[in-house]
């Protein structure tokens, strides 16, 4: 019995796991250690037109169950990106959700334009939510009538279902996900990073050169439980849910609260071969539990 | 090959202020294959420390299948790393990153081994292959002051040895770039490992006409996929490059990178 395969717009997955964007890079690290086609996808790293070098270093710090980061969308740009990392990840049977950003409207168009042409990208992942850089990305996803329209401009020019990746940093993560529905949206992934701050108390200024940085790991793991809670009540749309999951517990809790699908970030640093000890966990968990499929329990906790 | 695996704590001690060697067995031995690659490990199975810290390692038994790092208890991490005992276990990653190129000086040949602070640990490893294979190798260490020192005798074993400390409390006061200065050592290839500053004012004395320097940074994932310990490479002319420190590093060519 197949208790883990699941259709999403898009994406046939062979499992419901996959790892975040920006916690993989373009899996060619990872592929010294696993074989890449036994993960559900894979969300590769936000990629922009031009390429990007992103922040100063430091640009991680840890803290108390999570860590910071600030690298900034570092990438080696569209068009690197399509001719070296999609063509190199083609040799995997894994379908590739691709994570567009950008600094303007017109820069996540045209990414999203040219990537989502490319054979193995499956799904957009519309970066709306990255607190690192100082245009765009969380600009346009804290503002509900903007994050609209920047979906409604890339769902008309991309080939593949659109994915909207939500940031935590808003007052009502409800009216966001409502506002990317109604501007089309094929799919939510929820959450992006938390914005913290260290200060180093040596020199006494902050620890990351960006001063700010986003919060992952275990520490935001209920902020994340109670927004895929909240929103997947609100709509219609299926979720791909992330922020601290380690553990098959940490995916049946998302299942529980409303999420189709998971994702795997910071765990991979701590364990890089967490997704694929994960995948098979999950399956002799549901076995145990006698669940026939994964989907069985989405949304349990407030049906 | 990239390993994971827990490691058993054969022996660790106060070496120096502060200043720790671990020895750790396990298969994991038989995949490192050059001196200067690291090993990423998880000081603590809690969720704090979260995170795997990047350590070097400085001597390779194969035959026994341990290896010994030497490491500074500073943060939470390493603090909690300095409190296992022998017979405990450590969840150890790697051996990561690439070494330093020990076919880059020939038999004959001098090279001249250059360290920093809790940057010495990788070159004794070093040296040891280079005099196994008939290089002779000077060495030049420098530390904060006599109580943060640490491997001077097991140095002065294998080659020439200096001491510099800040204080002058050993050796001669000042730093590593004064003692090979005022020396006059040169060799066929240096070697150098420590921090930034140190490794820049190195690289321009032009002790040899080849060299090689470790770096260090904040590493998140200690594989090449986080990009958090990125640095920029000398020649760059769109701004964008960029070189991995974990990865691609941690040594580098001499002027490879921007320091």
């Amino acid at each position: 019995m197949n208790r883990l395969a699941l259709e999403l717009p898009g994406l046939s997955l062979k499992n419901p796991v996959m790892p975040a964007s920006g916690c993989f890079g373009f899996g060619r690290e990872f592929s010294q250690l696993f074989d890449l086609s036994t993960l559900g996808s894979i969300m590769i790293k936000a990629t922009t037109e031009a390429p990007r070098y992103g922040n100063a270093t430091p640009r991680v710090a840890e803290t108390p169950g999570g860590m910071l980061n600030a690298i900034g969308l570092q990438n080696p740009g569209l068009e690197r990106v399509i001719a070296n990392e999609l063509e190199w990840l083609k040799q995997f049977d894994v379908p590739i959700i691709a994570n567009v950003a950008g600094s303007q409207t017109e820069d996540y168009v045209q990414v999203a334009k040219e990537i989502s042409k490319v054979e193995n990208v499956h799904a957009l992942e519309l970066n709306i939510s990255c607190p690192n850089v100082k245009t765009g990305g969380i600009a346009f996803g804290t503002v509900p009538e903007t994050a609209k329209e920047l979906t409604k401009h890339v769902k008309e020019v991309s080939e593949v279902p659109v994915y909207v990746k939500l940031s935590p940093n808003v007052t009502n993560i409800v009216e966001m996900a409502k506002a990317v529905e109604d501007g089309g949206a094929d799919g939510i992934t929820m959450i992006n990073t938390l914005i913290g701050m260290r200060i180093d108390l040596k020199t006494g200024r902050p620890v990351l050169s960006n001063r700010t940085g986003g919060l992952s790991g275990p520490a935001v793991k209920p902020v994340a439980v109670r927004m895929v809670y909240e929103v997947s009540q609100q709509t219609n749309l299926p979720i791909i849910g992330m922020g601290g999951i380690s553990t098959v517990e940490d995916i049946i809790e998302f299942s529980l609260a409303g999420a189709d699908a998971f994702a795997i970030g910071t765990a991979n640093f701590v364990n890089p071969f967490v997704c694929p000890e994960l995948i098979a966990e999950l399956d002799q968990y549901l076995e145990a539990h006698n669940v026939d499929h994964i989907s069985e329990l989405k949304g349990r906790s407030w049906k | 090959m990239i390993q994971k695996e827990l490691m058993t704590v054969v022996s660790q001690s106060e070496i120096a202020k502060n200043i720790f060697e671990m020895t750790l067995k396990g298969a994991l031995v038989d995949q490192i294959d050059q001196p200067g690659k690291f090993v990423h490990l998880k000081a603590s199975e809690e969720m704090m420390p979260l995170l795997r810290r990047p350590i070097s390692i400085a001597r390779i038994e194969h035959d026994k299948q341990e290896f010994t790092m030497i490491y500074r208890a500073e943060g939470a991490g390493t603090t909690a790393l300095s409190r296992k005992q022998a017979g405990d276990q450590v969840d150890v990653l790697g051996p990561l990153g690439h070494g330093f190129p020990v076919e880059a000086a020939a038999p004959g040949e001098t090279a001249l081994l250059i360290g920093g602070g809790i940057g010495v640990p990788p070159l004794y490893e070093l040296s040891r292959r280079l005099n196994q294979k008939g290089v002779k190798t000077i060495h030049v260490l420098g530390f904060q002051n006599k109580e943060a020192a640490f491997y001077t005798e097991e140095f002065a074993a294998l080659g020439e040895t200096y001491v510099a400390t800040v204080d002058g409390s050993l050796g001669e006061q000042g730093f590593v770039t004064d003692v090979v200065t005022k020396h006059g050592l040169r060799g066929d290839v240096f070697y150098s490992c420590g921090p930034t500053v140190m490794l820049k004012a190195v690289e321009k004395l032009h002790a040899a006409p080849k060299g090689f320097i470790s770096l260090e940074e904040r590493m998140g994932c200690g594989i090449g996929a986080c990009f958090a310990c990125v640095c920029h490479p000398a020649a760059d002319e769109t701004g964008t490059g960029y070189l991995k420190i974990c990865s691609d590093g941690p040594v580098f060519k001499a002027g490879e990178v921007a320091l």
